[in-house]
C-alpha cells in the first residue's frame, strides 16, 4: 500500500497538474482535492501548490485561506497531518497562520522566474528527511509575492528552533529577511517555501536536476514507514 | 444607510516598494518636494441598519481577521455618512 497525497485545487491554482505528477514519480498516489471539499477524502498528507489562487486579490492567499477546504486542513494540519505548501501554497498557510510571518512584493517589484540555489537548513522535517543538513539544492523559483517577513522576534525565535527549513543562497532574489526561502511549524509537519520542487523531479525538464524530488520521497518514506 | 471606511496600511516599518517606486517617478513628472509615499488599501462597507457599537465590533473583527494581514498592516475604521441620493 502506498500513500494517498491530497492536492488542492483552488481558482487560479496553476501547479496541481505537476504537483500531481511529482507525487506520482515519487511512487506515491496523488488524490485531487477541490476547494469546496468540505473533507480531505483521508489522505496521509496534504500539498497546496502554486498559482494565483483567486487571482491574488486582496492579498496572495487571503481568500483562499477561507475556503470550505481549508477548515479541516486547518484541524488536521494541528493535530498533526504533514502540509506542504509551494508558492501560493505558502501564502496561504502563512494567511491561515499555520506558519509565521508574510509574504510582501519582491523589493524590486518584478516578477522573478530563475533557477534558484537554495540551502537545506533542516532535514528533520516530514518533507525534508531525504535531504542531507546544509544541502545545496537548485530548485525553479516563480513569483511576484516571494519576499519573505516577520518580525525579529519571531525571526530570532524560527533561528534559535530551527525552523528555517531553506535559505537562498547566493543571490537573495526578492529581499526575504535572513534569506528565508521556507519554513516550517514547531511540530515539522506543516512546511512552506516559495520555491518549487515539484518543477524538479524528472531530469528530461527544467535544469535536468531532481533536487525536488527529495520533497516526495521524504513524506512517503514517513507515510509508509509510520 | 451608513458607509464604513477601512484603511489599511503597511506598518511603518515594513518596506513598502510600491509606494517608492511611486515617489521615485514623482521628479520625472515634475512633482518635486515629496520625499515619501507609501501606498494602501481604502474598503469602503456599504451597511444595512443601524452602525452601532455592536455592527462596529464586527468590522472591526473583519478587518483583523480578512480586510487586513496584522503581521504587515495596520488599519482604522470611521464611519461615513453617506449623503441622500438627490431625487
Amino acid at each position: 500500500m502506498t500513500a494517498r497525497i491530497g492536492v488542492v485545487t483552488f481558482p487560479g491554482s496553476l501547479d496541481d497538474r505537476d504537483t500531481q505528477r511529482a507525487i506520482r514519480v515519487a511512487g506515491a498516489e496523488p488524490v485531487a482535492l477541490w476547494h469546496k471539499d468540505k473533507d480531505l477524502k483521508q489522505v496521509d498528507a496534504v500539498v497546496l501548490c502554486g498559482g494565483f489562487s483567486y487571482g491574488d486579490y486582496l492579498r496572495a492567499g487571503a481568500i483562499a485561506r477561507f475556503s470550505p477546504v481549508m477548515e479541516p486542513l486547518l484541524e488536521q494540519a494541528k493535530a498533526g497531518l504533514p502540509v506542504l505548501g509551494i508558492c501560493n501554497g505558502f501564502q496561504i498557510l502563512t494567511e491561515a497562520h499555520l506558519l509565521p510571518g508574510t509574504m510582501l512584493r519582491n523589493n524590486h517589484l518584478h516578477f522573478i522566474c530563475r533557477d534558484q540555489k537554495l540551502r537545506v537548513e533542516n532535514a528533520e522535517t516530514a518533507w525534508t528527511t531525504d535531504y542531507a543538513a546544509g544541502q545545496e539544492i537548485h530548485i525553479p523559483l516563480k513569483n511576484n509575492d516571494g519576499q519573505y517577513v516577520a518580525d525579529e522576534r519571531t525571526l530570532d525565535e524560527l533561528e534559535a528552533e530551527g525552523r528555517v527549513a531553506f535559505r537562498y543562497v547566493d543571490f537573495n532574489p526578492n529581499g526575504s529577511q535572513r534569506d528565508i526561502a521556507g519554513v516550517s511549524n514547531e511540530a515539522g509537519n506543516v512546511v512552506g517555501l516559495m520555491p518549487h520542487p515539484e518543477h524538479a523531479v524528472e531530469p528530461l525538464i527544467g535544469t535536468g536536476r531532481t533536487d525536488g524530488l527529495p520533497f516526495f520521497t521524504s513524506i512517503l518514506k514517513k507515510l509508509v514507514n509510520a | 444607510m451608513a458607509r464604513v471606511v477601512v484603511d489599511v496600511m503597511l506598518k511603518p516599518e515594513i518596506l513598502d516598494p510600491q509606494g517608492q517606486a511611486v515617489q521615485r517617478a514623482l521628479p520625472r513628472l515634475g512633482f518635486d518636494g515629496i520625499s515619501d509615499v507609501r501606498q494602501g488599501k481604502r474598503f469602503e462597507l456599504e451597511v444595512d441598519g443601524p452602525v452601532d457599537e455592536a455592527a462596529l465590533a464586527r468590522i472591526h473583527d473583519l478587518a483583523e481577521s480578512f480586510l487586513a494581514n496584522t503581521v504587515i498592516e495596520d488599519f482604522t475604521i470611521r464611519v461615513e455618512e453617506v449623503a441622500e441620493a438627490v431625487k
